[in-house]
């Protein structure tokens, strides 16, 4: 089977993007920047760092340390605020053919909701979705997402507001007893996708200074360490919808996919969509060779489809 | 910012210069946009390797003709170390250039050029420019100790106004670079200084030099995790030119940036007039 043939189309919405691949919130800032490695309009679709109704300043530096095939980060959602990012950024990743994916956060439920509104009808937005899990907030460890009722309410009071034809995700935290469980808040609340994971909190100490290395103490880890903890949530939840427990909503798997051998593993556990990013980091490049890979992963195990292993790790009998 | 370039780039030669490290790469496409001050990354090992950060490193200088840019790698840790080992014929994954390089004068200037260690690596191509331009340069170059001076010859090939220094004595006058620093500019009614190091020093060289009158341009060492400004690690407190405060990239606002801009005393803090600041519930 000849790689260049493989079908990576896969629905969004009402749209068909033409591969599955999107950037993880945070780690292509608003597209510019991965613009001179990649051309943003041969990725399915552009996420970009999280938007909230106001501008941040973010947590003081230092906001990254390395780790194991990974690495800590503690940014806190720096950012310009919705106003100046539909004034000067959405028209230019618009211009591109950018099709995007508009991370979106607040503080409290309302601003949520606030940020969702300002970006109906904006050119290029395709989707949102709703960072209920960054770690890196005032209130760590009591995010919107380590509980189903506040889960419910972001994810309802935002679908409420946000244009009918706009999928709306929910991107949940590793972080919590049942992932399953916050999956099934999320569907019931309207949710149209999940995406998952977001990093998971962690903590590295400098031997040098003899204290936390970042300046927020605890941060993010995200990279290939978490791989084997997100490809276990995505399975858990496709799981859930399987058996019936869940309505069935489509799921961006993402968490340290480096290879098209990793984008395949996210795809068999469930997910349909495909998100990288700390590699983005390591190799700005990334995206197109992981589509290469990926066609070649497809193509040497005889699927002329992406979208037929989606889910195929569920329906493979053991030998 | 500068247009980078990725490529799999082939290690021509590596040699010691004191403590430290010069790779030259063969980087044709790179060569032509690098400026003084730029700066290139490169990753650690290959498409597996548990280190996934990239490694940020001042260009040294880059020869268009020959299609090649210069890299000074001190060791520093892991990763440093295994990019110190590469020999000719090995092939190592450079991003270049990167950032935004130091302002050049449109006529003739006296400059001042500061430096600790191998941070100093950019500013002899600024030099030669300087020079080009009908200008005159002289050299303060800084380190703890004899083996971490980096440049003194190429300083002296340009100038014979080059003060050594170092903290325990064995070369040069025994102190830091900030010494020798108020005398120096005016010895060459400098009116303008550039530095390089860490920010420590930065702090003390611009408020000695902007203290005198003299503009003063600093190239930063921010730890980063991307260096093409997509990961936000690398942010330092910078007074724009509307007057209000930011949190900007080192990679791609700076490395250089003047020196008057840069909020020194509160790097490392979130102040409470910075743009966003009240968002985290920092209040003044």
């Amino acid at each position: 089977m000849d790689p260049q043939e493989i079908d990576l189309t896969v629905p969004f919405g009402p749209l068909t993007l033409p591969n599955p691949l999107t950037t993880a919130s945070g780690c292509a800032g608003y597209g510019r920047e991965l613009a001179k490695f990649v051309p943003l309009d041969e990725l399915g679709s552009v996420t970009t760092k999280t938007i909230m109704p106001y501008a941040r300043s973010g947590l003081a530096t230092p906001r990254m340390a390395e780790t194991p095939s990974g690495m800590l980060n503690a940014i806190g959602l720096q950012g310009p605020g919705v106003a100046a990012f539909v004034r000067h950024e959405l028209p230019w990743l618009a211009e591109r053919g950018a099709r995007v994916l508009v991370s979106v956060a607040g503080e409290r439920l309302e601003e949520y909701a606030e940020v969702a509104e300002q970006l109906n009808g904006q050119p290029g937005v395709i989707g949102l979705e709703l960072n209920i899990s960054c770690p890196n907030v005032a209130d760590r460890g009591q995010v919107f997402a380590c509980n189903p009722a506040t889960s419910y309410d972001v994810v309802r009071a935002v679908r409420e507001v946000t244009d009918a034809a706009l999928p709306v995700y929910a991107k949940l935290s590793p972080d919590v007893t049942s992932i399953t469980e916050i999956a099934a808040a999320c569907v019931s609340a309207g949710a149209d996708g999940l995406s998952m994971i977001n990093t998971s909190l962690g903590m590295a100490i400098d031997l040098d200074t003899l204290r936390p290395a970042l300046a927020g103490g605890t941060g993010g880890l995200s990279g290939p360490a978490v791989r084997p903890i997100a490809v276990r949530c995505v399975h858990q939840v496709y799981a859930a919808m399987a058996a019936g427990r869940i309505p069935e909503v489509p799921i961006i798997g993402m968490g340290g996919i480096r290879t098209g051998r990793d984008a395949l593993e996210f795809a068999l556990a469930g997910a349909g969509g495909l998100a990288v990013g700390t590699t983005l980091f390591n190799d700005p490049a990334a995206p197109l060779r992981i589509l290469d890979e990926l066609r070649s992963e497809l193509a040497a195990r005889g699927f002329a489809k992406f979208t037929d292993v989606v889910g195929l790790a569920h329906r493979t009998p053991s030998r | 910012m500068a247009h980078p370039v990725q490529s799999e780039a082939e290690v021509l030669s590596r040699s010691t210069e004191g403590g430290y490290h010069r790779l030259v790469l063969r980087a044709p496409e790179a060569a032509p946009r690098v400026r003084p001050g730029h700066f290139a990354t490169l990753a650690v090992g290959g498409p597996n390797s548990a280190l996934l950060l990239r490694r940020a490193f001042s260009i040294h200088r880059a020869d268009v003709e020959a299609g090649t840019v210069e890299l000074v790698i001190a060791e520093r840790g892991e990763g440093t170390r295994e990019l110190a080992r590469a020999r000719p014929g090995d092939r190592l994954d450079l991003i270049a250039p990167l950032g935004t390089p130091f302002p050049l004068p449109d006529g003739p200037v006296s400059a001042l050029l500061v430096a600790d260690g191998y941070g100093g690596a950019p500013l002899f191509g600024l030099g030669e420019e300087i020079r080009r331009r009908g200008g005159q340069v002289g050299f303060i170059l800084g380190a703890a100790t004899a083996d971490r001076l980096f440049g003194v010859e190429q300083a002296r090939a340009l100038t014979q106004d080059v003060l050594v220094v170092t903290e325990d004595g064995s070369a040069g006058l025994q102190g830091r670079v900030t010494d020798p620093l108020a005398q120096a500019v005016k010895a060459i009614d400098a009116t303008v200084v550039h530095a390089c190091g860490p920010m420590p020093m930065l702090r003390e060289v611009s408020a000695i030099a902007l203290g005198l009158g003299a503009r003063c341009h600093t190239s930063v060492e921010e730890a980063m995790a991307c260096g093409v400004g997509i990961c936000m690690t690398c942010v330092l407190p910078v007074v724009g030119e509307d007057g209000v405060s930011r949190f900007v990239r080192s990679c791609t606002d700076g490395p250089v940036f003047d020196g008057a801009r840069v909020r020194w005393d509160d790097i490392g803090t979130v102040p409470p007039d910075l743009e966003g600041a009240a968002a985290m519930g920092v209040r003044s």
